[in-house]
């Protein structure tokens, strides 16, 4: 016997919502997961008409399925704006390079224009290449904070309003329980926050899948038959994310809300004006927005041209120390070779 | 009990990865049992499941985050584990778990 829709339209129903444990079909299940989202982007004012966004593509189930309903939302509900892909090659082989090819289809089934930038024109370096110099131990925070600048120099490349990202809900839920886990307040403070930055010298970046679960993005995917890639990255078991997915996960069983509440509770944590929060400037070498002086993309860079790819990797003062120590070689070689030319 | 059950068994986003890398495969299961989701897991598990069980495998069923599909049809509508397999049968194994 089958289970018939919710929605009383008389089609049997092909899933259970997570977030409502609604069965609905397969038409009545696009029909809410498309107007939620457009819900999201109207009630927290995302856009504005005839801005210019750029959506954030990987090439993955999250940024295709985005690009997928900004696209169909925009036409349905005359956002006005004009939508591009915009995409970070790290220089991986056989996973960014292929997942690059995906995000091609996707700019020809959306008839949208597509920018890829590399780590290797921005920086000089492939990841490959830092990851031979650096090995597998923090390979990722290189990748993360040169992506998250490398979106940043795209997006102003393209002279875009604002970046769209695919972050999922229970993504978000995750990012709560990491930085909770981390002590990391700062980032814990605006990790709920559907749009970031926006100040003078910085590009906003929006999140319309904020309230989005996992588990629907898949089955829409699936069920509208979207191609996206889907290879863990071969550097990546990103050990420390995988525990708080497990754990959420194991936690949905018994309180299927849970994502949300999590979200919830982010989003309503206030902190003491005590704890220290990073003020936003400008990167005096490279322009680009930062809360450190030089940013943490320059010190990695830095690191990595002088053969000390540590440089960037745990305390400033380290670093620093790192540098002297080098300089202080550097001297003494000099000296060596002068006193050798003189004979 | 009418002879063997065919069924056919699906895999996708990175599912496959842990099953000999094969998307799609029919599969006879002997009729000396009722089968069920429950001890068809169990028989993926001794038999086709070739890399870290743990990650397609928890207690006695998916690791949370793979979604199982019948016949196109969200296992949760279904019974999950105590859903009845019929010939021809089609399973889907999606994992949400992989990059985006």
């Amino acid at each position: 016997m089958p289970i018939l829709c919710k929605s009383n339209c008389g089609n049997k129903a092909v899933l259970k919502r997570p977030k409502t444990a609604d069965a609905l079909c397969k038409e009545c299940f696009f029909a809410a997961f498309e107007a939620e989202i457009h819900h999201t982007i109207t009630s927290s004012k995302l856009f504005r008409h005839g801005e210019k966004v750029a959506v954030a593509a990987s090439g993955g189930k999250d940024s295709t399925v985005l690009a997928h309903v900004l696209k169909l939302l925009n036409e349905r509900h005359n956002y006005g704006l004009e939508l591009v892909l915009l995409s970070i090659d790290e220089g991986i082989t056989g996973y960014r390079d292929d997942s690059l090819e995906t995000v091609k289809k996707n700019r020809d089934d959306y008839e949208m224009s597509l920018k890829i930038l590399s780590y290797e024109e921005l920086y000089g370096w492939t990841m490959d290449r830092i990851v031979a110099q650096i090995g597998r131990s923090n390979n990722c925070t290189f990748c993360g904070v040169f992506r998250r600048q490398a979106l940043d120099r795209g997006a102003k490349l393209l002279g875009v309003d604002s970046i769209a990202t695919g972050h999922n809900a229970d993504d978000i839920a995750e990012t709560v329980i990491m930085n909770i886990l981390r002590g990391d307040t700062a980032r814990l403070s605006r990790c709920t926050d559907i749009k970031t930055g926006g100040s003078e010298d910085s590009i906003p970046r929006v999140k319309p899948l904020k309230y989005t679960y996992e588990k629907e993005i898949v089955m829409y995917a699936h069920y509208k038959k979207l191609v996206y890639f889907s290879t863990e990255c071969v550097f990546a078991p990103n050990a420390y994310r995988g525990h708080a997915r497990a754990f959420l996960k194991d936690l949905e069983k018994v309180r299927p809300s849970v994502i949300m509440d999590i979200i919830h509770s982010g989003e309503q944590l206030r902190f003491k004006d005590t704890v220290k929060k990073p003020t936003r400037g400008i990167c005096e070498r490279c322009g680009f927005v930062s809360s450190q002086q030089p940013c943490k993309a320059c010190v990695l860079l830095e690191g990595l041209n002088r053969g000390l790819p540590k440089l960037g990797i745990g305390k400033k003062s380290k670093g620093d120390r790192m540098i002297a120590n080098q300089e202080k070689e550097m001297a003494l070689r000099d000296k060596a070779n002068l006193v050798k030319n003189d004979f | 009990m009418t002879g063997d059950l065919k069924i056919v068994l699906e895999f996708s986003a990175g599912a496959e990865l842990l099953f000999d890398n094969i998307k799609k495969r029919e599969i006879t299961l002997p009729s000396t049992e009722k089968w069920t989701i429950r001890n068809l897991l169990k028989w993926m598990k001794e038999n086709i499941l070739r890399e870290r069980p743990e990650l397609f495998i928890q207690g006695d069923t998916v690791r949370p985050g793979i979604l199982v599909l019948i016949n196109d049809t969200d296992w949760e509508l279904l019974g999950e584990l105590d859903y009845e397999l019929q010939q021809k049968d089609n399973i889907l194994f999606i994992s949400t778990l992989h990059g985006g």
